[in-house]
């Protein structure tokens, strides 16, 4: 009985479930809501995950003969073809043809090329005659890049030209020294003291394999990227008040300071570091010294951030956790700019030196960047964008520059702040405080020395500089003939150009105006 | 005679040109092809490139270009620093100049004699006496040859050497040895690689350090020595893989004229008891003379031109020592200077133009002697 009343009871309950929710809802009250939108920006809605918005375009990009820099474009171009459909391809030719390819390439509107990874220094030879597309929208309304992140002088020197921004950096450029921790103690803090280590270990066999080896490995090959060095030496004498002062060119007159004791001075050293070099030193690029140094030929270089990751590389490097790197050896003495001579530092004359040293970090080159072809079609120029913005956001900038063979070196505020990346990449945590700690003492340092980036800067660098430095490494002429040419060639150019406009350009990238 | 009707005439008129509207497709691409770059090669050497907002300019500057090349700031990499000559200096300038008034009174005590001819021999020889002393002036101590005298030490001395083992084996391989045929197909072989792959091939060979000699260079005492660092040593590279990659042309050219020659004479000679020298010099040599001649200016023409091997073995380098006309105009190029390219280029086309006429008067009374 009771089981009757009870199945009964569940019954109608659930009977009575059924009818209150077969019921219909009362209507809903509808209220009317008058609001004005205002668009205040292009809102860039995400695509869905399957939609490929690029798909069926090719971006031709250009850049120079690697495998540095071609490399890690080549190896994330199929990510960046999965993620988007577009398709990457990386054209490459050698460094000392790159400027005017590129060039010819725009000015006669054959526009081969959609985008460019290049030397920064050149911008404004693009920018003026309008062919590189102007990236300052695109760049504020693109959070994934993250813009803050990239460190103060990549974003102005590298990237930026009279406010407006014209490229993404994908690599950090410094020029530093290295050394062998397993036989130096204290690095070289003044170019003397290269010097006497260079001589110190010069003929001793340096990795155990029964020849004698080398004290100091420099490039000093014409006609590659060798140039940057004599300055690597010039700027620690020629400059001291800071960045503004400049290295180049006198901030007022225009006139070349090329033609003192301290460029003399260095001419002089940087012949010096030859005694102590490979013997064929002169006919050897960056690309050479590298491997010198990683296979343990050398007890000094200088160089950019690569030797620092290509150390660590099992494959190729034999000085594992055997290489220290240096802020850029400096000078007790600098130049005096209306004698001509050199002065002994003291507080006025070397205000930023560092125990009576004045040290001038060169920002050689600036860091290759990407820039893209104002000519190009506007899809083509999306996809470009966002494939160097995908090539320079965190997830894949900040594993690209521990790869030695990338060529990219640090140039993201958290990669200097976050050293676990590095020790993952082989490194051990005093080679990576070692190398950041460089680069970021480089960075940091008031009397940085900034890269020439002023109309056809190419010719004064790559045509007049490069080879008197190279006349005079071979012997051929004097250093004071050496000097006479660079200011005489250097003249000529300014004199062609407009000195005034020229001389604003300069002032314009040091911030002296 | 009944006279063509309208149509007859127009017919025989189309008849009559057909042979010329044939051509004229060729001429017109020839034009094209080699003509109108010339035109504006030519213009180009006169002006200079300037960027400006929305492309770029041309801007004419006259002899600017040539200026700067030869009394400017590039005077010292184009012609070279001038030094006061030594003592051998002096003797092998005044032995050439010698020559050269001797080639001159030949030709007025000849058969052919007119003063037009005086006159245009007459500018030949001040030229090449001026080519002889920037020659002799550069090379002495102190001084430093110029693009333009280093392309005529690659073409001059090249040529000679190339044209001398080129004989040497040719001659060989018309000799009864065992294995000769296969010679011949092996001396042909460093032709067939293109110059670029030779410049390589060099700058592995050439490095002391590291490259395959490096046992050879080590076991000799030059483990330290860089070929490539030292100015001539630089240069010598250079010469060697030109040598290496175009003596197999000389040979080639070579043999076909010494199989060609009448046997008769040779013959001859041998039963009046003529040496092989004598046979060489007064049988030989003068048959092949017309072919040598053609084939050294075609090798003249062409190694004016050398830009690989230095480019690629030593960048031009060490300083300037390598660097050839063509590798100057390009290194001009490649920075944009066009303006200065196509000047450098042009004087080249000058140069050359001026040494294969020369050449052919000077040497040309010889083959109808």
């Amino acid at each position: 009985m009771k089981t009757k009343l009870g199945l009964s009871l569940s019954l109608l309950v659930l009977l009575s479930l059924i009818m209150s929710a077969c019921v219909a809802a009362p209507p809903p009250q509808v209220q009317v809501v008058k609001e004005t939108v205002e668009v205040i920006k292009e809102v860039q809605v995400p695509a869905e995950p399957d939609a490929k918005p690029y798909e069926g375009v090719e971006i031709n990009i250009l850049t120079f003969t690697g495998p540095q820099i071609a490399e890690p474009l080549q190896r994330r171009g199929p990510d960046f073809a999965e993620l988007t459909g577009a398709q990457v391809n990386v054209v490459v030719v050698p460094f000392s043809d790159l400027y005017q390819k590129i060039l010819t390439d725009v000015a006669t509107g054959t526009d081969s090329f959609d985008a460019w990874v290049f030397a920064p220094q050149w911008m404004v030879d693009f920018i003026v005659p309008g062919y590189v597309e102007d990236l300052t929208e695109k760049i504020a309304n693109d959070p994934d890049l993250e813009w803050d992140d990239v460190a103060p002088f990549f974003r102005n020197f590298s990237a930026s030209y009279q406010g407006s921004i014209y490229t993404i950096p994908l690599d950090g450029d410094f020029h530093m020294g290295y050394y062998r921790t397993d036989l130096i103690d204290e690095p070289p803090t003044t170019w003397d003291e290269y010097l006497a280590i260079a001589a110190e270990f010069h003929g001793q066999d340096l990795n155990g394999d029964g020849d004698p080896d080398y004290g100091s490995c420099i490039s000093k090959k014409r006609g590659a990227q060798a140039y940057w060095f004599i300055y690597d030496i010039a700027a620690s004498m020629i400059q001291s008040q800071g960045t503004s002062q400049g290295t180049f060119f006198d901030t007022e007159t225009m006139e070349p300071l090329v033609k003192n004791e301290a460029f003399a001075k260095a001419l002089e050293i940087n012949m010096a570091t030859t005694e102590f070099g490979p013997p064929d030193e002169l006919n050897l690029d960056v690309g050479d010294t590298r491997s010198l140094f990683t296979s343990g030929r050398c007890a000094l270089s200088l160089d950019w951030g690569d030797i620092g990751t290509l150390a660590i590389d099992p494959d190729t490097s034999v000085v594992q956790d055997k290489t220290g790197a240096m802020i850029l050896p400096g000078s007790t003495e600098v130049l005096d700019r209306e004698t001509g001579k050199l002065v002994p530092c003291d507080d006025e004359t070397c205000p930023y030196a560092i125990d009576g040293v004045n040290h001038a970090p060169f920002a050689a080159f600036g860091g290759w960047s990407g820039g893209i072809n104002a000519a190009a079609d506007d899809l083509v120029k999306a996809a470009a964008y966002d494939f160097f913005s995908y090539m320079a956001q965190p997830a894949q900038a900040n594993v690209d520059v521990t790869i030695g063979l990338t060529g990219f070196n640090p140039y993201r505020t958290s990669q200097f702040l976050n050293r676990k990346g590095w020790v993952e990449a082989g490194m051990s945590p005093q080679a990576a405080a070692d190398y950041l700690g460089a680069i970021e003492g480089s960075l940091a340092s008031p009397n940085m020395v900034l890269d020439l980036r002023i109309p056809q800067n190419q010719r004064y660098q790559q045509v007049v500089l490069d080879q008197a430095v190279s006349q005079f490494m071979a012997g051929e002429i004097t250093a004071e003939e050496a000097m006479e040419q660079i200011y005489v060639g250097w003249e000529e150019i300014t004199e062609e150009l407009d000195r005034e406009d020229q001389l604003k350009a300069y002032t314009g990238t040091l911030g002296a105006e | 005679m009944e006279q063509p009707g309208l149509w007859g005439r127009v017919q025989r008129r189309f008849e009559g040109s057909a042979n010329s509207v044939f051509i004229w497709p060729a001429i017109l691409m020839v034009l094209f092809l080699s003509i109108f770059p010339l035109i504006i090669s030519l213009y180009l050497a006169f002006s200079r490139l300037k960027f400006v907002p929305g492309g770029f300019e041309i801007k004419f500057v006259g002899l600017a270009n040539f200026r700067k090349l030869l009394v400017g700031t590039e005077k010292n990499h184009f012609l070279g620093k001038t030094s006061h000559p030594s003592l051998l200096g002096w003797l092998l300038f005044v032995l050439f100049v010698g020559l050269l008034l001797l080639f001159l009174l030949r030709y007025i005590r000849g058969s052919e004699f007119s003063i037009g001819g005086l006159i245009f021999r007459g500018v030949i020889v001040a030229v090449l006496t001026l080519f002889a002393w920037l020659v002799i002036q550069t090379l002495s101590p102190g001084g430093r040859p110029g693009t333009m005298v280093i392309t005529w030490v690659y073409v001059f001395v090249g040529i000679a050497i190339q044209y001398t083992l080129g004989l040497g084996l040719a001659l060989l391989v018309t000799q009864p040895l065992p294995g000769r045929r296969f010679f011949r197909v092996v001396f042909l072989l460093p032709m067939m690689i293109t110059p670029v792959g030779v410049a390589y091939m060099f700058r592995m060979m050439t490095d002391t350090d590291k490259g395959p000699l490096q046992p050879i260079w080590q076991a000799m005492g030059l483990g330290l020595y860089s070929w490539v660092t030292d100015p001539w040593g630089a240069r010598s590279a250079v010469m060697i893989g030109d040598i290496w990659q175009w003596t197999p042309f000389m040979f080639i050219v070579l043999l076909a004229a010494l199989e060609a020659q009448s046997i008769e004479q040779r013959e001859a000679a041998l039963v009046d008891g003529a040496n092989r020298w004598q046979i060489l010099r007064n049988i030989t040599m003068p048959q092949i003379f017309p072919v040598s001649l053609t084939l050294v200016l075609i090798r003249m023409i062409e190694a004016f031109k050398i830009v690989d091997l230095p480019n690629v073995l030593t960048n031009g380098g060490p300083g300037t020592a390598t660097e050839s006309l063509t590798l100057h105009s390009w290194i001009s190029w490649r920075t944009l200077d066009i303006g200065g390219s196509a000047a450098i280029a042009y004087s080249l086309l000058l140069v050359v133009t001026f040494f294969g006429i020369a050449y052919v008067n000077i040497l040309r009374t010889r083959v109808a002697e």
